[in-house]
């Protein structure tokens, strides 16, 4: 980190107009400097976002084998719906980054087209996730059976709230679009969205791997 | 309707709760009256309230922590009283009451006492030194200095309605769980740290974006002040171990509210989980709350030592140092609770090695001062208690760290006298030092010197007469937390810890009465230049203090000399006779979008506590929809003219002519 | 000072290409979403049939996790090695450190207190 001279000889201090001894296309250098801040910044927040999931897969790998002679993982989960709910989050990655190339090309069709379609993945992904808890529940293997599935509940259900928090966070940047356009500083939330989006998709990753994938095995 | 809520909720059969609940509530109405009366409500809205300026919004954390320090003391005031008289008797304070009283003073103390005041110090401080105009994020900033002040409500309010978690200042599993803890208490504790613990991360995202990110022309990483470096630090532990508090009270959360098994001892729950993540996150925590007030040492002992800092790099290297084994030692905090022999004894040899960085800055503040030409101020006066108080906490620690030695201190008080040994040595003198060095710049005057010396004194004095019995004591084999005792030996110790807490008490009536008196003799005290001690960087370079806008020219920093070159530099630059070119400046503009999320995050909270499940969802829809207005603004900026700007320097330019105009007059 | 050190940082997400090389986007995209599903498949099939040696599964997915997550941080989240993204490397790089420390620290520790403590629930009955 130490001696990286990273922004010398710029104006990194935005909003000076004063300042920078640049030539006189401040305007577009604030906007590029204000987006590195703003997309830091959400970096800085996604990695605290991981080190809590980091905390609940910590939980859930010491109370894995705690079933207190209940069901464990491998009478539980459900390969067949965990693979559809990867497909869908896979896709939906995918999806939002073509939304985000339609707002480099400030092409507003396949921003909301792209938006669209995470949307009705992510609703997807949601449904099928609600599915499997409620069936859990209906087989007496709900949260408060055992400390695994306190654990279990916890551990994907927070997974669940974060894209339930994209969904809404989704629509709100469709409406800002449509409402106010490709504005600078919507364009870093939408920046902000996308790296949100595909951050849930890596948690997911190590989700189906360590929960599901190697939960069944056991 | 109101959940849990109802009149029985009121403790109007307690007096002491109500007197003192009745005194708050007298005196946030005399406040408020008088605000209103005086006509200054729409001032302090548009100014303070609304701000999203990092001055201002760092005055305003530096307040609350102050406000929270004199209630965390009465609690302490009413502690030490009780074992004092609870020898062979019952005290004036019943178990179930003093039980709440030691596990609020904790938690105000750490959680809304230090974590603000080094904040606060941070967010005025740092955008200043870095030669910027504000934090990254100012709206951000706004929203999470009032999510803190929701938190400290929180807990303020479960002083009249309802109780306090009577668990301890960490809420340990299963006293803490549903069964044995039926009450609202530890719901307080649960959702106030968590809706400030939502703000605390926040601020140090911000700050750590802001550190990273946004510098004057040329000021390279290595061209940082010290206080820079270990604002830095602490805030990357802050966004690396605040997370791992958040997902553990969530766990407790939801054993309590939905019947998880996480921490019971039914069904398979793991009680040790709770231990190890809670300092997984507690121990970085102290390295949060400290390594702020290492950068402020930094500052004030080259500044009064005349001196550069010596060894700044490897200060810079100690520091980041810290920084990473602070997340490998956590282990030691429960070095008794059954781990095997090879993992206690890999925490505690780096426990041992963590004492390492630690001791490499105090040599560098030894050797700083060492041949200096040393002016003894408050702010030097402060650092010197420091570094004495903090070996002899540091050297405890050390002892604490091996683990034959813990199995006999642990739970005793010879571990509260070490903790309050750092915490108040370290961060309280530090965050002291800070506000005494730091208030001419926030304020354009200086503290009252004679005064803020007596409250020094006081303290200092205070400090040893309290907590050096509770060392004894410890190893006579008393054990923390008690109501009363009845072991003869331990009465005339516990008697002058009593004794030291009044002289502390002193000590704080005289930094109130230093505050007023500064305040009414400001003209006296005025300080014109921008620069009263003589400073060595970018925030001396300004005005006192400061213009909303921070510098009119943004400093062009050359050079590769420790921070005085730096600002010498900027201010032959800024104070030359030939006028730069004004520009206009544009600002983030003041919203309330800080304050009205707060206002729903108390009402969600507490109706979070007492299961008002309708007022949680509309605290919850308020909260969102208040971001959205703010995100569909149009106007986020506003612009300061050039002239106004030029206006505004020239007039700083003037004051500082004037006085060195009399300086060479006089000499 | 080099002109090279000169550059200035990029955002983490943002792809230093040009506005209009649209293909070029899509195109990176596509080679993330497709090596991707290659790695949950493999996932998936050593997890569901017997084709791996058995002991070896969790040590085969875990590699394969983190391929995968390497694959969605250069493809998806754009992250590089290059100058410009120095800063972003260094904050995931100890995120990765505290995420490996809290995780593997907990499950020594709470491994070595169930080892030498009785389960809470055998406490419980002994005290009945």
């Amino acid at each position: 980190m130490s001696g990286h001279h990273s922004t010398a000889g710029m104006d990194p201090n935005h909003i000076g107009h004063a300042g920078g001894s640049g030539p006189p296309s401040h305007a577009a250098r604030a906007a590029g400097s204000k987006r590195v801040i703003a997309g830091y910044g959400f970096w800085i927040f996604l990695l605290s976002d991981i080190i809590m999931f980091a905390a609940f897969f910590a939980s859930y790998a010491v109370l894995t084998d705690a079933t207190a002679k209940g069901p464990s993982g491998r009478d539980l989960f459900d390969l067949h719906g965990v693979a559809w709910e990867t497909a869908c989050l896979l896709l939906s990655s995918f999806t939002s980054g073509i939304a985000t190339i339609g707002v480099w090309a400030r092409r507003k069709s396949w921003f909301y087209g792209g938006m669209a379609v995470t949307f009705v993945l992510g609703a997807t992904f949601l449904g099928l996730e609600l599915r499997e808890f409620t069936s859990l529940v209906a087989r007496d293997a709900g949260p408060s059976r055992s400390a695994f599935l306190s654990a279990f509940f916890t551990l994907v259900g927070c997974h669940g709230l974060h894209v339930t928090a994209g969904l809404l966070w989704l629509l709100t940047m469709m409406a800002q679009v449509w409402a106010k356009g490709f504005r600078p500083d919507i364009l870093r939330r939408v920046l902000c969205f996308s790296l949100f989006w595909h951050a849930l998709d890596i948690v997911w990753v190590a989700l189906f791997s360590v929960v599901y994938l190697m939960g069944a095995g056991r | 309707m109101f959940g849990k809520l109802s009149w029985a909720a009121v403790p109007l059969d307690q007096p002491i709760p109500m007197i003192a609940s009745g005194v708050v509530a007298l005196g946030i109405f005399g406040v408020m009256a008088l605000v209103v009366l005086k006509g200054w409500l729409p001032y302090l809205w548009r100014e303070w309230i609304t701000s999203v300026d990092h001055k201002r919004i760092g005055v305003m954390y530096t307040l609350l922590a102050m406000v929270m320090l004199l209630r965390g003391f009465s609690d302490a005031i009413l502690m030490r009283s009780q074992q004092a008289l609870a020898f062979q008797s019952p005290g004036y304070l019943p178990p179930e009451h003093y039980d709440q009283i030691f596990s609020a003073h904790g938690t105000l103390m750490i959680f809304f006492v230090a974590m603000p005041f080094v904040i606060g110090l941070m967010n005025f401080v740092v955008p200043l030194q870095l030669g910027a105009r504000d934090v990254a994020f100012p709206t951000l900033n706004s929203v999470s200095f009032w999510l803190t002040a929701t938190g400290a409500l929180l807990v303020n309010i479960s002083l009249v309605v309802g109780e306090f978690a009577r668990t301890g200042w960490l809420p340990y599993p299963p006293l803490s769980e549903i069964a044995y803890s039926p009450g609202v208490g530890v719901d307080y504790y649960l959702w106030a740290l968590q809706i400030s613990g939502v703000g605390t991360l926040l601020s140090g995202v911000n700050l750590v974006t802001t550190v990273l990110k946004i510098h004057a022309p040329g000021m390279t990483y290595m061209r940082m002040p010290m206080f820079c470096w270990t604002t830095l630090a602490s805030n990357l532990l802050i966004v690396a171990a605040f997370p791992i508090l958040t997902a553990t009270l969530a766990m407790l959360l939801l054993d309590r509210y939905l019947g998880f098994h996480f921490f019971t001892n039914e069904a398979g729950g793991n009680v040790m989980m709770f231990m190890n993540l809670i300092w997984a996150w507690g121990h970085p925590e102290v390295y949060i709350l400290i390594l702020p007030a290492f950068g402020i040492f930094s500052e004030i002992i080259p500044t009064f030592s005349g001196k550069p800092l010596f060894g700044y790099r490897s200060m810079v290297a100690a520091t980041m140092v810290i920084c990473i084994l602070a997340f490998m030692v956590w282990l030691h905090h429960f070095f008794t609770m059954g781990a095997g022999a090879d993992v206690n004894g890999i925490f505690a040899v780096t426990t041992m090695i963590i004492a390492v960085p630690t001791g490499v800055k105090v040599f560098n503040w030894l050797f700083t001062m060492f041949g200096g030409r040393i002016v003894y101020s408050v702010p030097m006066l402060w650092s010197l208690g420091f570094i004495v108080t903090f070996v002899i906490g540091g050297m405890t620690g050390v002892l604490l760290a091996v683990p034959p030695a813990d199995f006999v201190l642990h739970n005793s008080l010879f571990l509260v006298a070490h903790f309050h040994n750092v915490i108040i040595g370290g961060v309280l003198f530090g965050s002291f030092a800070g506000y005494t060095y730091w208030f001419p710049k926030a304020f354009g005057f200086r503290l009252h010197d004679r005064l803020g010396r007596a409250a020094f004194w006081f303290w200092i004095v205070g400090f040893y007469l309290a907590f050096m019995p509770l060392y004894v004591l410890g190893l006579m084999g008393m054990t923390r937390r008690m109501q009363h005792y009845d072991v003869p030996e331990w009465h005339p110790w516990l008697i002058a810890a009593a004794a030291g807490a009044a002289l502390i008490l002193c000590g704080i009536m005289l930094q109130v009465a230093q505050l007023v008196v500064s305040i009414r003799h400001r003209e006296s005290l005025r300080d014109e230049t921008g620069d009263p001690w003589n400073g060595r960087s970018l925030e001396w370079a300004t005005s006192s203090p400061p213009p909303a806008f921070n510098f009119a020219i943004l400093p062009n920093v050359e050079g590769e000399d420790a921070y005085w070159g730096i600002k010498q530099h900027a201010r032959d630059q800024a104070h030359s006779n030939e006028e730069p070119e004004y520009e206009d400046i544009e600002m983030p503009a003041n919203t309330p979008t800080g304050v009205i999320c707060a206002f729903f995050a108390t009402f969600m909270g507490f109706a979070l506590i007492w299961h008002i499940w309708w007022l949680v969802i509309v605290g919850g829809i308020g909260a969102y929809a208040t971001f959205v207005v703010f995100a569909w603004r149009n106007e986020t900026e506003y612009k300061i003219d050039a002239d106004e700007v030029a206006k505004i320097d020239r007039a700083h330019r003037r004051a500082i002519r004037a006085h060195s105009d009399a300086a060479l007059a006089s000499s | 000072m080099s002109e090279h050190a000169r550059q200035a940082d990029i955002a983490p997400g943002d792809e230093p290409i040009d506005d209009r090389e649209i293909a070029k986007g899509v195109r990176g995209y596509l080679i993330g979403l497709g090596l991707a599903t290659l790695l949950t498949v493999v996932s998936f099939v050593v997890a569901g049939t017997g084709w791996v040696w058995a002991p070896s599964i969790p040590i085969a997915l875990a590699v394969l996790a983190v391929a995968q997550m390497g694959v969605h941080l250069v493809f998806f989240l754009h992250i590089t090695t290059g100058p410009d993204n120095v800063n972003n490397v260094m904050a995931l790089a100890f995120g990765v450190l505290i995420v490996f420390l809290v995780i593997a620290g907990s499950l020594w520790i709470v491994s070595h207190l169930n080892q030498n403590m009785l389960p809470m629930d055998q406490i419980m009955q002994m005290q009945r």
